[in-house]
């Protein structure tokens, strides 16, 4: 109530006056993002709908970079399930249970975050390479960690664990666990109410960190190439293609490449914004 | 108070078992994930003792892309720090339509790969790009030099500053800035005394965050450079080179330091949270207060 009127009355003062700067700070992001994100960003759509359609189209169809779609796909696909199921255990400990040690586990979540890509790309190198720490134990069994597609999802899984932890923590601090008490107290048991009152609480933030922990996944590049090997057709990603094209002169190619991985993690990150909308619209009929 | 009081209840409601499980689960797969590859830098860094690891400090070129890392940061940083400034007081103090659309915009580079953050410069300044005719006849050079390293830095870690200051201004509303303006000061007094204040821990934050991305970045700022080695090299792609030639204690030697500021990243991130924190309750109960 208190806080509503405090509203009121402020919004009844900005429409009699303005604080000052309005023009000043708005030009300047706009000029500052047009200069550095929009216009460079346009140059490569422009690029593409320049492009000859066939061209284009033979680009992205030829054998080679279809492998590649495929593999970074697949990749970035296992790598957000692993993350949702123990990123989902991960927030659980961290937000409902008391543990020694607990705040260091929640402080170095975000270590993907911190840590450049290069860098983690040797370390992942420095273990699962067939010498590597892990990656020598491995090797006898016939599982080789790096160089293949394993590699590239481990990579993956250490560049996405935050953002699935990350969006599930504050979702978890809101489950009071009032719903859980009621439930409990109508006579369901633990195994019930986990299945019925808290996973389908949790769905939203679920399906928005693993598509979050998706779309990083496939734009990702340092961490992989180190641990990839990076053999055309078996552990190339889309990434490493576009800079190969780069590299023997084919501007368009990389271009009709980039112009594919992007619009569809902008489709991805479309269906992100979906699932909030569709979640505020639950909890607000709720 | 009271979440905290449930919370320990409903955990504790979880048979043990189920708590050791889960718990182990959780700190075995961190362990593995997340600490290992951070132990393993070190250990590398150090295999061959310490006079090998300064050693590799010695090298012209390692000088030289620490310089370049140095530089290419403190053009990035700065730059996003004024534009996040300006954007969250346009967004977070003005009514205006197309706002979302705008945030959206800001966030843009967050969605772009890294390689596709580079590729999008190549096409504006390259050889084969829009201005690259021009920029030849006039002797600039911007792709394959340190520009292109500063542009490709300045667009990744572009969205930082902005996207942690809008929420926390639009948190804390005009209220306090309406009173500076009504009692006399300008526009710049009132951002300098008032609103700066307020907002200098989540200041610090985004430039923190900003600040390890740009020292960090690999992939965009390797697309447009030439991979010389002591040319326009980043302390990220010396590392690459460095590995690529099998000279591997020298290449984690220079991860080390990165992976020391990811460390610093992560503690000063931690602290600053606290402090967030701490403020934005204790604003809410002076307003509170205030009201009542």
């Amino acid at each position: 109530m208190l806080e509503k009127q405090g509203k009121f009355m402020s919004n009844n003062a900005r429409s009699k006056a303005m604080l000052p700067g309005f023009r000043l700070t708005m030009g300047y992001t706009l000029l500052y993002l047009s200069l550095i994100v929009l216009i460079p960003l346009s140059a490569l759509f422009l690029k593409a709908a320049t492009m000859d359609w066939n061209d284009f189209y033979e680009t992205i169809t030829s054998r080679r970079v279809v492998a590649a779609y495929r593999l970074t796909f697949g990749a970035s696909l296992i790598a957000a399930l692993i993350n949702t199921v123990f990123g989902a255990l991960v927030a659980w400990s961290i937000v409902r249970y008391r543990f020694p040690g607990r705040q260091l586990l929640d402080a170095i979540i975000d270590l993907p975050f911190a840590m450049p890509t290069a860098v983690s790309g040797i370390a992942l190198m420095a273990i699962y390479a067939p010498t590597g720490l892990i990656g020598k134990h491995l090797l006898p069994y016939g599982i080789k960690t790096a160089i293949s597609p394993l590699g590239i999802v481990i990579a993956l899984t250490f560049i996405g664990l935050p953002f699935v932890v990350r969006t599930l923590q504050p979702a978890l601090e809101e489950l009071d666990g009032e719903a859980e008490q009621a439930a409990a107290s109508l006579g369901a048991n633990r195994w019930q109410t986990f299945w019925r009152i808290i996973v389908p609480s949790l769905m939203p933030s679920l399906l928005t960190g693993f598509t979050l922990a998706f779309a990083r996944a496939l734009g990702e590049y340092g961490s992989v190439i180190f641990v990839a090997g990076n053999i055309p057709m078996k552990t190339e990603i889309a990434s490493l293609l576009i800079i190969s094209k780069l590299d023997d002169a084919d501007v368009p190619g990389a271009a009709a490449i980039a112009v594919v991985m992007l619009s569809v993690t902008f489709l991805i990150l479309l269906v992100v914004q979906g699932i909030q909308w569709w979640s505020q619209r639950m909890t607000g009929r709720a | 108070m009271s979440v905290n009081a449930k919370d320990l209840q409903t955990g504790s409601n979880d048979p043990l078992w189920v708590r050791t499980t889960v718990i182990t689960i959780s700190v075995a797969f961190v362990a593995l994930m997340l600490v290992l590859p951070l132990g393993v830098i070190f250990f590398e860094a150090f295999r061959k003792g310490l006079t090998a690891y300064l050693k590799a400090f010695q090298d012209r070129n390692a000088v030289r892309a620490i310089t370049m890392t140095c530089l290419a940061a403190g053009i990035a940083v700065p730059l996003n720090l004024v534009f996040g400034i300006a954007a969250s007081w346009a967004i977070a103090k003005f009514n205006f339509r197309g706002k979302g659309l705008l945030i959206a915009l800001i966030d843009l580079p967050f969605a772009i790969s890294p390689v596709i953050s580079g590729l999008i410069y190549i096409l504006v300044f390259g050889m084969q790009g829009w201005f690259g005719k021009w920029l030849e006849a006039h002797g600039i050079q911007i792709i394959f030099a340190v520009p292109g390293i500063i542009l490709a830095t300045i667009f990744v870690t572009f969205p930082f500053v902005a996207r942690e200051l809008i929420p926390l201004m639009q948190e804390q509303g005009s209220e306090e800035e309406w009173a500076a303006i009504s009692l006399g000061a300008n526009g710049w007094q009132t951002f300098w005394r008032v609103t700066l204040p307020n907002i200098k821990w989540g200041v610090l934050y985004g430039v923190l965050l900003c600040n390890a991305r740009a020292m960090g970045e690999f992939g965009a700022v390797s697309v447009v450079s030439s991979n010389i080695r002591g040319g326009t090299n980043t302390l990220p792609l010396h590392i690459d080179a460095l590995y690529n030639d099998y000279n591997s204690v020298a290449a984690f030697a220079m991860a080390s330091i990165l992976a020391l500021l990811g460390v610093v990243t992560l503690v000063g991130k931690s602290l600053l949270e606290r402090k967030l924190e701490q403020e934005s309750i204790s604003s809410l109960e002076s307003k509170t207060t205030e009201v009542s």
